[in-house]
């Protein structure tokens, strides 16, 4: 055993462990079983993403970290884990039928899934610059290959070379901003560094280093302006991975966002919060009107999704605990809206219609009642009307940006919310008022029936009922920084 | 010794050079290797302040660093051959089926 390392340190790291020997599974059944029978492979999948969720289970009240301050096994990293790992069980029942339809090997799709999986959970508990550039690399590799996976199709190669060149790209800015952080510090474990830089508030070159890796994250997270890649790549890619880009890489790249700045760079946080106060209006505004001229549903999900990103950084601004818990209400809640609606845009996908665009949803009412029921389900909770969980995500991050005193960031945001509900009634109106049916007939298998039916009921209830996950994600929120306090948040 | 400073501003104008590099040359080739200048020179950051600060944590995340840009590169290229394949074009600006 290398100096340094323990046994205990595996038991702690145990589900991602699992997630691994899962990914391997994968590979190797991909290998063994013929042709004919690899779409087992998508339950091999889903049993690998449960035994994983499983695993989290000793570590509910766990509040340690592992090798040396590497890696943080806290509530708020089960948190973000149980979103991905969600969010990944639900884009592998989305995947089965579309894989079909597409004619692609499912062997290297699902193992690559959970290998953006496993990035995600690393980018959650890293509490050091080095396992958080290599879970954002591990998932950002995966994505790059996912977002091409369908070779044919032109569409899904320019995706992918647009997403890595912006991608690589991103990556060098907040590396360098992260060497600067390294340099100005002397270490690279964030709760030592942010220790470190107590004294240094207001100091110009670690306000360079804010700056360079705000640029890189904002990046991750599509914020504008470093948003161009997120409407061509969401289009571009295939359907079910477009899902889990837009949710499972926004959740990460948001903890890791929080990871660094609210426990690594509070003394600096004068200076990132005016920084993403900026981003947050500019994200949400332009992110809705652009929004509101698309055509393509899958472009104007994206749209909306970066508007989302907008809305969420309020909670970041915002910076007091319950800020942060918004932050993660919304993004739980975020997950299942999205994930749902992409799940309806894979329903319309068959052999020889895209099933993408607005004209392909009109008169969807008559012909699926229940996906055009979720679609509006989902499409009310994205703008934000009660009573779904859409509703409830955006009062919490508003009220706690009044909480904190940013009245103007709470206001353009209601007038934003406002200004997105054009667009999503607008896809109301094509499925329940237009009668004309000239898109493509949905088909329905019951993977997709199952994926629907969760994200229906979560929206619901967590629309509902709301206060379980609250009290669950205040309770995480309340484990960052070294001293399990909030010390780190105002 | 050389000062850390000379390191700081070399790596400095490396990335830069890199960073314009992105933006002006209209070659898919060119752009990636221009990004790899861009992670050179911050490789050159992180052993520069690890050897001035005396710590071996900047040479390790540099290990970290070219392994990943190695990895990125062999999925990058495949990528870029994959679109080769429709377009017989390197420029980015003949890539329309996506409103760039």
């Amino acid at each position: 055993m290398p100096p340094g390392i323990s046994t205990s340190d595996f038991y702690y790291i145990l589900p991602e462990l699992v997630l691994t020997a899962g990914a391997l599974v994968v590979l190797i059944a991909d290998v063994l079983l013929p042709r004919e029978r690899r779409s087992a492979l998508s339950w091999v999948t889903l049993a690998a993403v449960g035994a994983t969720l499983a695993s989290l289970l000793p570590f509910t009240s766990t509040h340690v970290e592992v090798a040396h301050g590497l890696l943080a096994v806290d509530r708020f990293a089960l948190f973000f884990k149980i979103v991905f790992l969600v969010a990944a069980a639900i884009t592998v029942l989305m995947s089965v039928r579309y894989l079909a339809i597409e004619g692609a090997s499912p062997g290297e799709y699902y193992f690559l899934i959970l290998c953006a999986t496993l990035g995600m959970m690393v980018m959650a508990g890293g509490i050091d610059l080095i396992t958080i550039f290599i879970g954002l690399e591990t998932m950002a590799v995966s994505f790059y290959i996912l977002a091409g996976f369908i070779k044919p199709n032109q569409r899904s190669n320019e995706a992918a070379v647009k997403y890595f060149l912006l991608g690589a790209f991103s990556l060098g800015i907040l590396l360098y901003g992260m060497s600067l952080m390294y340099g100005l510090s002397g270490t690279t474990n964030l709760r030592v560094m942010a220790t470190s830089f107590g004294a240094m508030a207001g100091d110009s070159r670690l306000a360079l280093a804010v700056i360079l890796v705000v640029a890189g994250v904002g990046f991750k997270i599509a914020a504008v302006p470093f948003h161009m890649w997120a409407p061509d790549v969401y289009e571009g890619a295939p359907t079910p991975v477009t899902a889990f880009l837009s949710v499972g890489s926004k959740a990460a790249s948001f903890a890791m966002l929080i990871r660094i700045f609210v426990e690594g760079l509070p003394s600096a946080s004068e200076d990132w919060r005016l920084l993403f106060w900026v981003l947050s209006i500019a994200t949400m505004t332009v992110g809705n009107f652009a929004a509101v001229t698309q055509t393509n549903v899958k472009r104007m999900l994206a749209y909306s999704s970066i508007a989302h990103a907008g809305y969420v950084l309020i909670g970041i601004v915002a910076g007091t605990s319950r800020g942060i818990t918004a932050t993660l209400v919304y993004l739980m809640v975020y997950s299942f809206m999205q994930l749902g609606a992409f799940a309806v845009v894979v329903m319309l996908r068959r052999a020889d219609v895209v099933g993408d665009e607005l004209k392909d949803f009109s008169g969807l009412a008559s012909r699926n009642p229940f996906a055009a029921f979720a679609m509006l389900l989902f499409m009310l909770s994205l703008g934000g009307i009660p009573p779904t969980a859409g509703f409830m995500g955006k009062f919490w991050l508003f009220s706690a940006a009044i909480d904190a005193h940013y009245y103007w960031l709470a206001l353009i945001g209601v007038l934003n919310s406002a200004v997105s509900l054009y667009y999503y009634i607008r896809i109301v109106v094509f499925m329940y008022v237009k009668k004309e049916t000239l898109g493509s007939e949905p088909t329905t298998s019951p993977t997709l029936a199952v994926v629907l039916a969760v994200a229906v009921a979560a929206t619901l209830v967590l629309g509902v009922y709301p206060q379980l996950l609250f009290n669950v994600a205040a309770a995480s929120a309340r484990t960052l920084g070294a001293a399990g306090a909030t010390a780190a948040l105002r | 010794m050389v000062p850390l400073n000379y390191y700081l501003v070399l790596s400095a104008m490396l990335f830069a050079i890199g960073t314009a590099g992105v933006f002006v040359r209209r070659n898919l080739i060119t752009i990636l290797l221009s990004i790899e200048i861009m992670l050179n020179a911050v490789n050159l950051t992180f052993v520069a302040f690890g050897r001035a600060l005396g710590s071996a944590d900047g040479q390790i995340i540099v290990f970290f660093v070219m392994t990943v840009a190695a990895a990125e590169a062999a999925v990058g290229l495949a990528i870029v051959i994959g679109l080769f394949r429709h377009r017989e074009s390197l420029n980015p600006d003949s890539w329309t089926a996506l409103k760039w």
